[in-house]
């Protein structure tokens, strides 16, 4: 079970994740993209879901990764990410609900290069019961 | 002309097995669902299915190419409905098309839909973009 008193509170990652031209070069052929001076929208996700799994499933959250299942994605570009930045990620639970068994999670990522947020972004997650 | 109602021209991408491995390397999302047939089948599945990031990714690619550049894609969100299912030694379609919605100065809003062998994959996808 997720602990309930967790909803409301933003953790932060405690790495410090540097891109590199060669990630997003992988994950811009891929899908195909030939340009890769930025990176491709849904580039951040490379770092928010490691992220997520390294904060959520702490012994004080209690996600259980194992039974994750992604049920949306939304991403805010403030500005494209290039190779160099250097990131810190959040992770604040938003809501927890509980449906059909499921605990339904929503968690909000914000990514900052220093004190400049670069890329925000929210996830439904979906522990299956 | 772009005018609210207009609708950008559909295009297929495919994917098959090798697609879901670079993926899984490139994003480091490694779950077996992704790539082992008898994991998938024992959680339940009916196959390996796609990871529902890579879906976006690719219906980024489509919304990126129309704005001329991963540069000028500002919002972007998806649901997941419903698997892409991606049997062994088979190649399976995502078919992305989208609509323009709303436009307010530069920035334009577009309804996305994505499909595979016909059936609808992504829920509620929109994007804004500068163009």
């Amino acid at each position: 079970m997720i602990n309930p008193d967790s909803v409301g509170r933003t953790f932060n990652g405690a790495d410090l994740i540097t891109v590199t031209q060669s990630e997003i070069d992988s994950f811009a052929a891929v899908i195909g993209e030939t340009k890769t001076s930025v990176a491709p929208p849904t580039f951040s996700i490379r770092i928010s879901l490691s992220q997520y799994e390294s904060i959520l499933t702490q012994p004080e959250i209690g996600v259980d990764w194992t039974r994750l299942v992604h049920g949306d994605q939304k991403f805010e570009i403030h500005r494209p990410i290039v190779a160099g930045d250097t990131f810190t990620c959040s992770a604040t639970i938003e809501t927890l609900r509980v449906a059909a068994g499921n605990e339904i999670i929503s968690v909000r990522s914000d990514l900052h290069n220093g004190t400049e947020l670069v890329v925000s972004c929210w996830s439904t997650l979906v522990v299956r019961g | 002309m772009i005018q609210i109602g207009t609708v950008l021209d559909e295009h297929v991408f495919t994917i098959d097995r090798a697609l879901l491995k670079a993926y899984a390397d490139a994003s480091g999302d490694q779950n077996p669902i992704h790539q082992n047939e008898e994991f998938a089948l024992s959680v339940g599945l009916p196959n390996v299915i796609a990871h529902g990031m890579l879906t976006m990714a690719l219906a980024g690619k489509y919304v990126s190419d129309w704005a001329g550049g991963s540069a000028n894609v500002k919002e972007f969100s998806a649901r997941f409905i419903k698997p892409v299912i991606v049997p062994a030694g088979e190649t399976v379609d995502l078919t992305v098309s989208a609509t323009v919605v709303e436009i307010n100065g530069d920035q334009i809003k577009l309804d996305i839909v994505a499909t595979s062998a016909g059936v609808k994959v992504l829920g509620m996808a929109k994007a804004v973009v500068i163009k």
